[in-house]
């Protein structure tokens, strides 16, 4: 495996942002109230992700240290808005239903932290598989938490009625704020679950490595390996 | 000294209570409430009832398997559970509708957070609650003789409060209970009969329940839509005893009507959540009581009850925390003056 797939396997399984980091949760929560919605919100912001690792990665030098975070808001608030124009141009449909969500990718913590922790010290080509990987991860959690709210909660699959031609009455509460918290914990259980399995095998799976947080003032083993 | 004597810790008395023997009581206080709510309701209450019980009982049994623990079922807590939940339906309400409040009741409010003891919030209500949200219009849906009808609470709220001769339901009426409704909110004689047999066969204290019901009345009959200092009512120059008739007569309608009844003896009276402290479990009350009223009185929906019970039940633990008895023989410490 080199370390293009490894990051896309990274972002999409070992480190997957909403069952394993918990990142992103206000989108991952809000949005995925149908597949469409899910799949909509996690590849716009996947787009924002990797040119932000991109231009991030490739201005790494150049950015003093002190306004780093200023600096890689400013990139990641223009790619927002580009990605915002792009969507109500073409998709506006979707871009009415996420509504705000779009606009709030530019305070995303799975942006600023995959700039904090991976972009700012890795070169471009690495850091947009890592964007790519982060996204697809991304994509794929609020998808899954989309198409099980949207079976349960509204009868349908990707739109197209599936439940409610065999007589099933919606189970509302899904399609509401507090079945995003049920399915979610249900998911992320499952993933545990996986996990724990996978770790008692000694698969490599086991626990997330590198740098989640980019706290590394307090970080003792992981950040030193990474420094290395 | 040739005698060998067994020395063991205390407790060396015990009681012969066990969880399934108060779980026993609980049946056994429902079954009057139940009963009247099969004659008033119908054959299919019956199936309700006994398809929450079951379904109930087999995510118990089902959840302990795949967990590999020992089944728990034994302990008649999820035939109580399913009991109050059933008795918290409208009897139209889909079977398979029921099924799912089962399992939601016991699956994610009581077995994932550990069991019967564990649990924060009384699974009943918490799957009452799913429900309600899930399927708003199967739940409030309340029929008496084939005809859809708002029961009593709605037509209080409808009415303003007024009580009037020409309303369809008189107070008579909802104490003996045939009036529409769930199952087995209805019939406040019935229920007081349960509670009477909880009492004296020293399962529940009435801490709880009249702390709950004390509180709530006397919101009801001062602050209630015709309570006693409600301005405008006062401002239509209605002599004082008119206005107490008024006030006391409205109160009396809102604690007969919809679950409260229900409510403070059978669910705000759940061991695993609600205080264990005399204090806590008055403060526990009175919580209920308020939040019951502002419900009923502000909310948008008539009924309040069940939504006062589980947000007070998320209120335990901090009560309990300011309601720490002290221990036996400690000396209070005064504060170090600054």
């Amino acid at each position: 495996m080199n370390k293009y797939t490894e990051r896309l396997f990274n972002g999409i399984i070992k480190e997957n942002p909403t069952f394993v980091l918990m990142l992103g949760m206000c989108p991952t929560l809000a949005v995925t109230t149908s597949a469409i919605n899910g799949l909509g919100m996690g590849l716009s912001t996947t787009v924002v992700l990797v040119f932000a690792n991109l231009l991030i990665s490739i201005f790494r030098k150049k950015i003093p240290d002190g306004v780093r975070i200023p600096a890689f808001i400013v990139i990641v608030a223009s790619l927002v808005t580009i990605v915002e124009f792009l969507m109500k141009a073409y998709f506006q449909a979707l871009s009415d239903s996420l509504g705000v969500y779009i606009p709030l990718i530019v305070v995303n913590c799975i942006i600023l932290g995959r700039a904090e922790s991976y972009a700012s010290k890795n070169g471009p080509v690495e850091s947009m598989f890592d964007g790519i990987g982060m996204g697809l991860g991304f994509t794929l959690g609020l998808t899954c938490i989309g198409i099980i709210r949207e079976v349960l909660g509204n009868g349908s699959f990707f739109d197209m009625p599936i439940l409610t031609d065999l007589g099933f009455t919606p189970i509302a509460t899904f399609a509401r704020a507090p079945g995003a918290f049920l399915v979610l914990a249900f998911l992320v259980a499952g993933m545990n679950i996986v996990r724990k399995k996978m770790d008692e095998k000694g698969k490599p799976l086991a626990k997330p490595s590198g740098c989640i947080t980019g706290d590394c003032a307090n970080c003792t083993s992981k950040c030193a390996d990474e420094k290395k | 000294m040739s005698e060998l004597f067994h020395v063991s810790s205390a407790p060396h008395v015990r009681a012969k209570t066990s969880t399934q023997n108060v779980m026993l009581w609980v049946i056994i206080a429902m079954l009057p409430t139940a009963c009247f709510g099969i004659w008033n309701f119908g054959f299919r209450a019956l199936l309700l009832i006994v398809a929450t019980v079951l379904s109930c009982v087999a995510s118990e049994t089902v959840y302990n398997l795949i967990a590999k623990k020992k089944n728990t079922i034994g302990d008649l807590s999820a035939v109580v559970t399913g009991m109050i939940l059933a008795l918290n339906f409208p009897v139209t309400l889909p079977i398979w509708e029921a099924v799912i409040g089962g399992i939601v009741a016991i699956i994610v409010v009581k077995m994932l957070f550990g069991g019967l003891g564990q649990n924060f919030m009384n699974p009943a209500l918490g799957a009452r609650c799913f429900l309600l949200i899930a399927f708003t219009s199967d739940m409030s849906n309340f029929v008496t003789d084939a005809y859809s009808t708002a029961t009593p609470l709605a037509e209080l709220k409808a009415t303003n409060g007024i009580i009037a001769p020409w309303n369809k339901y008189q107070l008579t009426d909802m104490f003996i209970g045939t009036t529409p409704g769930t199952i087995g909110e209805t019939s406040v004689l019935f229920l007081l009969i349960g509670a009477a047999i909880l009492v004296a066969a020293k399962v529940i204290s009435l801490r709880i329940p009249l702390a709950y019901l004390g509180s709530f009345a006397v919101l009801m009959f001062f602050f209630g839509k015709r309570g006693m200092t409600i301005p405008e009512i006062a401002a239509t120059g209605v002599d004082f005893g008119t206005l107490f008739t008024q006030a006391s007569t409205y109160t009396l309608a809102q604690l007969m009507c919809g679950g409260i009844m229900f409510g403070a003896f059978f669910m705000a009276t759940d061991y695993a959540t609600t205080p264990i402290t005399k204090k806590g479990q008055i403060l526990f009350g009175i919580c209920c009581g308020v939040l019951t009223f502002l419900f009923r009185t502000i909310g948008g929906t008539p009924e309040g009850v069940s939504y006062a019970i589980i947000l007070s039940n998320l209120m335990v633990p901090l009560i309990e925390k300011i309601t720490v008895p002290r221990a036996f023989g400690v000396v209070k410490v005064k504060k170090e003056g600054k």
